[in-house]
């Protein structure tokens, strides 16, 4: 049963991809919320070099050294970005700009000229190749285990420890740094713990999703689920979630139209990121357009009941007190007007009497809460 | 020397170079708007949601045709600062995030269709990889008119809002106070910063765009402090960059254009960092250290000066432990080197001691008393 598990290449590159998501998203998740999210694009970019100057120096790519070495390049960058900003000679986005690309420029000229035919070619730092982890394998008691899944298990088990022993610490310091910092927490500490465990899960990652897909399972997962919740133990759940169902719809659909798993589990994030964008309850950009719509409409009804009540029993009520008075005085297009006098009519505040308007004793009641007491009137 | 004379005589090279410089000057122009008005990362994030627009415009062109490629990187780079815009205004989540989740959704989708366009097959798809990292030598010259005519049409642009842009890049608030189309202006920048990145493009590929953008505004930023100068500077810089690296990669086989050409950029930003005069991190620590020196100096000349006043001997000759006693610990010997050889103090002995003793010569008197006025006088204000 295990044994045929192991042994099955589809359910190898599932897994790997989930361990990947779940270890990103549970990361992501802190980084989003305290505005660091373009941190991981240049730690991901940057361990490149680490990858290829540790293969350089040892010759292996896998195991802790190397997986180690090659992340202490992603913190570097980030230390390196801050030191700059902090000449005050070039600003913190461009400081990023700066050093992440050269690092990453040096990795992929190391790659051409020490490292080609090996398998590190210089597409794979960009694509990954999710489809061969099934390639290089270890037997661990009696079953073949492939490398990147126990490396990837590994990280996820450190990540998720991480995150539920300082669970407490990390709320603290991700919503208040400056109280975190006055009990005595070291914000600033666990900040560096959070981009580390991202480094060190980018390297891990590194053979399966490639450099930049890694970008999309550390952001995009949490930043959906930012949008459907505001509780922050449902915000990770929601990530890890998301990013599994991101990976299982990415797998089926590359394997159906022959591309790049890892660009489609990606790309499964992003239609998930759009999904709840639009359609998030009560944030989304739906609900915004029919609130929008909602208020605009009750407004209009508030306007109508107080201009008929302004005009009823004056001389100019035949005139005033019909929908084409809206038309021509308020300036309301047809659509709206009519629009405003269903609603008026449905919700009991108008009636139709003899071509004209009138107001009903729910609709004057409403007018004379708009305009005071005593009703306004001349 | 022949083999340069060769290289550089042939047309393929000349084209080559021509369009690297043409090249790097777009993005070095453009980039230093996208630099001041701290858009870096948006760079990056447009560089990246080019890829798709390449893989688009290469499946709807059905072959390498640079025109229709460059209009589709550009459309979805602009679809990506549109998608950036409205979840920074439409949703509570921070423009970082927007940033990220943008660049690599986009970046997902290019890979798609990039894998598909290769699993069609065609040999014209195996160029399309150049895109990711640059590959100058790929430059023909019939593209040499598109990205003349690019580099025109950003040029024109700049000149004809250079005001407008100015004041939208270094007081937006004041901007709009005037009355200018604020919203406007920086839609249009940002659609510049597209603009560089699809000039770019050819040259070091969707990863390493932004470098292309930042470094060479960023290095010529720490040489002048005017817009006009920054601009034409960043120009320099990126045409400069973009021919050396288009020649080290067309001269040794294998080496993509890009990576050459950002770390040849990102060398010219750390030498302007260094050295650029006045601002430079050298010229900074030798600012620092002449600070320091006066500020010992002073303390020397004021100790010595207050233990003659206070006994009522000009040339009273202080002892070495009485000037460790006073300034907590000796100045280096290169300081009071330094004192005596500008005349202000002179090493006496005072025997019987054998220890070295200083006096203050009438020129260290005054200008202790120089020093001391400074003081006083900056603190004038408190007096009655």
């Amino acid at each position: 049963m295990i044994l045929a598990f192991f042994d099955s290449i589809p359910a190898m590159i599932l897994l790997t991809g989930i361990l990947v998501g779940v270890s990103a998203a549970l990361l992501g998740s802190f980084l989003v919320l305290r505005g660091n999210a373009m941190l991981t694009d240049a730690i991901s970019h940057s361990i490149v070099f680490g990858i290829v100057a540790v293969w350089l120096l040892t010759r292996h790519t896998a195991g802790p050294v190397q997986v180690l070495g090659a992340a202490m390049t992603g913190v570097f960058t980030v230390v390196l970005s801050e030191l700059l900003a902090r000449s005050r000679l070039v600003k913190m986005d461009a400081a990023i700009g700066l050093v992440f690309p050269a690092l990453f420029a040096a990795g992929v000229l190391l790659i051409s000229l020490y490292a080609r035919n090996i398998h590190l070619h210089v597409e794979t730092v960009l694509l990954g190749e999710i489809g061969f982890v099934w390639l290089h394998t270890v037997t661990l008691g009696g079953v073949r285990v492939p490398v990147a899944v126990l490396t990837l298990a590994v990280v996820l088990a450190v990540n998720l420890a991480f995150v539920l022993i300082l669970w407490k610490e990390l709320k603290l310091a991700t919503f208040d740094p400056g109280l975190a910092a006055a009990l005595g927490f070291v914000p600033g500490v666990l900040h560096y713990a959070v981009l580390t465990l991202t480094s060190v899960t980018a390297v891990a990652a590194f053979d399966a999703v490639g450099a930049i897909l890694f970008i999309a399972f550390v952001i995009v997962p949490p930043a959906t689920a930012y949008l459907l919740t505001r509780r922050l133990w449902l915000m990770v759940l929601l990530a890890v979630v998301l990013s599994i169902a991101a990976c299982v719809a990415g797998y089926l659909l590359a394997v159906r139209w022959n591309v790049s798993i890892a660009g489609m589990m990606a790309s499964m994030t992003g239609v998930g990121f759009v999904l709840a964008l639009l359609f998030a309850p009560g944030r989304g950009l739906l609900a915004q357009a029919l609130r929008y719509r909602t208020e605009r409409l009750d407004h209009d009804c508030r306007t109508l009941v107080a201009h008929l009540f302004t005009h009823e029993n004056t001389p100019a009520m035949a005139e005033e007190n019909t929908r084409q008075a809206l038309v021509d005085h308020l300036r309301w297009p047809e659509a709206r007007a009519r629009a405003a006098i269903l609603r008026a009519h449905d919700r009991g505040l108008i009636a139709r009497q003899a071509g004209l308007l009138v107001l009903r004793p729910k609709g004057t009641a409403e007018a004379q809460a708009i305009f005071g007491r005593d009703g306004g009137r001349r | 020397m022949t083999a340069l004379f060769d290289l550089l005589s042939s047309g393929i090279v000349q084209t080559v170079m021509l369009g690297a410089a043409m090249l790097g000057a777009i993005s070095g122009m453009l980039g230093a708007f996208a630099v001041l008005r701290r858009q870096s990362l948006l760079g990056d994030t447009l560089a990246h949601a080019a890829l798709p627009g390449v893989c688009l415009g290469f499946l709807v062109a059905g072959a390498r045709d640079l025109g229709s490629i460059l209009f589709g990187a550009f459309a979805t780079g602009a679809l990506a600062a549109l998608a950036v815009m409205l979840i920074v205004r439409r949703t509570t989540l921070k423009t970082d995030a927007a940033l990220g989740v943008v660049l690599s959704v986009f970046f997902g989708v290019g890979v798609v269709l990039l894998t598909y366009l290769q699993a069609q097959g065609g040999a014209a798809s195996a160029g399309l990889a150049t895109f990711l990292f640059g590959q100058a030598a790929a430059i023909l010259p019939s593209d040499l008119w598109i990205i003349g005519g690019i580099g025109l049409a950003a040029l024109a642009l700049v000149l004809a809002f250079w005001k407008e842009f100015e004041l939208v890049s270094f007081d937006p608030d004041f901007a709009r106070a005037q009355g200018l189309p604020v919203t406007l202006l920086e839609a249009l920048l940002t659609i510049m910063v597209a603009f560089a990145i699809v000039a770019g493009l050819q040259l070091v590929g969707v990863v390493l765009m932004v470098a292309l953008l930042i470094a060479p505004a960023a290095a010529a930023r720490q040489w002048t402090r005017s817009l006009a100068g920054m601009v034409a500077l960043s120009s320099l810089i990126g045409a400069a960059s973009g021919v050396a690296g288009a020649l080290i990669s067309a001269s040794a086989r294998g080496l993509a254009t890009g990576p050459l050409v950002v770390l040849i950029a990102t060398s010219v930003v750390v030498l302007s960092l260094l050295l650029a005069p006045g601002r430079g991190l050298v010229w900074q620590a030798i600012r620092a250290r002449q600070a320091r020196a006066r500020i010992s100096d002073g303390r020397v000349l004021a100790t010595l000066h207050g233990l003659a006043e206070a006994h009522r001997d000009a040339g009273y000759p202080a002892e070495k432990g009485m000037l460790e006693t006073a300034l907590g610990a000796m100045p280096p010997a290169a300081r009071i080197a330094s004192l005596e050889r500008r005349g202000l103090i002179r090493p006496v002995s005072h025997p019987p001691e054998t220890t070295p003793h200083w006096e203050m010569t009438e020129a260290g008197h005054a200008e202790a008393a120089a020093l001391a006025g400074e003081a006083a006088g900056s603190t004038r204000d408190e007096r009655p």
